[in-house]
């Protein structure tokens, strides 16, 4: 018999309208998983067993009178324990962003992404890992140490969201949320070999996600597939009138198969396919595209030419923006405070001491773009070639629907590997950037397994909110293949 | 470009970051590189392209002006690090000596 962890989302939401089981179970079962392999994985920062046995508890209400009289629908997240990255708040549970500086911090309120998903009736099992305040594609820059790849401990799971990404692959969880900024979701997504969803910038609140680069962050979230994606994604997106940039336009509710594959225009950028990438990589990558066109969907050669620009963009206008957003972190509000001998000695020695090394390092970085005399030759020049980046994307989907290419140009690398080269590691988002410059959503999907038995991600590409085609072309595609359905052996 | 020890301590000093020597030393390295590697931006043409700030189409949505509750203030000072009669605390920032 299949033990409860290794359903899916939709299989675990039909056993529950069944009666098979019980949110309480699922709950108890994930919190067992927690409890046997979290020692190795280190995905999770903070627990809320209590909180999630209290919703389990309530959902399971929910779904018997749903049972008795079925006339108000059932969302398919009720009762589904889910975990959350440890940037987004929840009320009155610590929240620290990996960070020492909101080290004990109880937020007053919620996400209005949590807050959606604990009101249709999921069940939050605790807050997972992440690089300091989202700065990392690795998670080894949290505070409180890095998480481990499922598929191959001493390996990376990838970042920022590294331990949602991890207590999905490690079956801890049916779902988690994460943030991406610049690739966050979507490339711990493909290092540990699970399914994730970054939405169009706008599409998801960000009311309540503790904010790092605010034109580039986005909510978005990780499963086993896409068809388990799509009910919190729905569920989450929407307009928020607690943030002004959440866009009004209406989340359509479609049907994942009602995909005409034949004659889907497909576009494979050659940017992206790079000197000194694992050859393994591209040749998955190359062959998942190659099963869409045997499903019948076009596919031809692209161009985004500016593509080899995104990194350097993306690292003047983020760090530009965090220099501005983490100026809030100065000890008087929230988070520890080292005391001084004036309110300055508190400022300086509270940020030095309680940020960690990426961070103090961005901080500067946009502290320095921003600054008088060189605004213009690198935030403002970095800005302007951001709309050439931006019109790469435009002008490619007048031609092509969707894009496929590759999400990072290797598999998880070895804990350690990048030491304390901060250019290395930026160097290992170039394919994850763009997405984010230009405000599109992507879903990053695993496509096969490298000679290590570590797994390859590959990525879709669509036009801003249009999040259903990417559900709908991933669906098909795992419809078709069994990599999605690979299992670490943890 | 490179930049010198003294302007990463300026830069430190405007962001309000205490750092050590060797942390001095180190970000004098490492920001250097990534500058010099931003410094290819400068050869883009860019004379006649705008600047993008954000994706969106630039509004400013309004919401009717009616009051709602707002977080109490307890909920609030229980983050604070030091608190004194229903305020945040901080050391005096004016001389009240002479």
């Amino acid at each position: 018999m299949t033990e409860l962890s290794d359903l899916n989302l939709l299989e675990a939401a039909q056993a529950l309208r069944s009666g098979m089981t019980t949110s309480q179970e699922l709950t108890e079962t994930c919190l067992a998983r927690i409890e046997a392999c979290d020692d190795a994985v280190q995905a999770f920062l903070a627990l809320t067993p209590d909180l999630a046995m209290q919703q389990a508890k309530s959902a399971d209400e929910r779904i018997l009178s749903w049972r008795k009289k079925s006339d108000e629908p059932l969302p398919l997240v009720c009762g589904i324990p889910l975990a959350v990255k440890d940037v987004l708040c929840l009320q009155d549970v610590p929240t620290t962003c990996g960070s020492r500086i909101l080290e004990g911090f109880r937020p007053p309120y919620t996400a209005t992404s949590v807050q959606r998903l604990i009101q249709a009736g999921s069940v939050i099992l605790g807050k997972t890992n992440t690089d300091e305040f989202a700065m990392g594609s690795s998670t080894e820059n949290s505070a409180y140490g890095p998480t481990h790849n499922p598929w191959k401990l001493e390996r990376v799971p990838g970042g920022s969201s590294g331990g949602s990404a991890a207590a999905v692959a490690a079956r801890m969880c049916f779902a988690a949320l994460g943030t991406d900024t610049g690739g966050s979701v979507r490339q711990p997504a493909s290092f540990c070999g699970v399914s994730g969803l970054k939405t169009s910038y706008g599409r998801v609140s960000r009311y309540g996600l503790i904010a790092y680069g605010s034109s580039l962050d986005t909510v978005g979230c990780l499963a086993r597939n896409a068809a388990d994606l799509q009910p919190i994604f729905t569920i989450m997106a929407g307009h928020d009138p607690l943030d002004s940039t959440c866009l009004v336009d209406p989340v359509p509710q479609v049907s994942l198969d009602q995909i005409e594959l034949r004659g889907l225009r497909i576009g494979v950028p050659r940017e992206y396919f790079i000197e000194g990438m694992q050859t393994e990589v591209e040749t998955s990558v190359r062959e998942a595209v190659g099963v869409y066109e045997s499903l019948g969907a076009v596919v031809s050669e692209i161009s985004l030419p500016h593509t080899d620009l995104a990194v350097p963009v993306y690292y003047l206008i983020a760090p530009a923006e965090a220099s501005a957003n983490l100026a809030r972190f100065d000890g008087i509000r929230f988070g520890p405070r080292i005391e001084g001998a004036d309110l300055l000695a508190e400022y300086l020695d509270t940020r030095g001491t309680l940020f960690g090394s990426e961070v103090k390092r961005r901080i500067m970085l946009g502290t320095y773009a921003l600054s008088a005399g060189y605004y213009d030759a690198y935030y403002g020049q970095a800005q302007k070639v951001r709309t050439l980046i931006k019109a790469d994307f435009e002008e490619a989907f007048q031609k092509v629907d969707l894009i496929a290419c590759p999400v990072a140009p290797t598999t998880a690398f070895p804990i350690g590997q990048h030491g304390d080269d901060p250019l290395a590691m930026y160097l290992e988002d170039v394919f994850t950037l763009p997405a984010n410059l230009a405000g599109v959503p992507g879903l990053s999907f695993p496509v096969g397994y490298d000679s290590d038995g570590l797994p390859i991600g590959m990525q879709l590409i669509a036009p801003h909110l249009a999040e259903a085609s990417l559900l709908q072309a991933t669906h098909a595609y795992q419809s078709t293949t069994a990599w999605h359905k690979e299992q670490p052996s943890l | 470009m490179g930049l010198s020890i003294e302007e990463v301590r300026h830069i430190a000093d405007l962001a309000r970051l205490r750092l050590t020597s060797d942390e001095e030393r180190r970000y004098t390295e490492q920001l250097s590189a990534i500058l010099e590697y931003a410094a290819r931006l400068k050869a883009v043409d860019t004379s006649h392209i705008p600047p993008t700030a954000t994706v969106l189409p630039l509004r400013a949505p309004l919401r009717p002006d009616v009051p709602r509750p707002s977080t109490p203030r307890e909920h609030i000072l229980s983050n604070a690090p030091q608190e004194k009669e229903g305020m945040f605390r901080v050391p005096p920032v004016l001389d009240t000596t002479s």
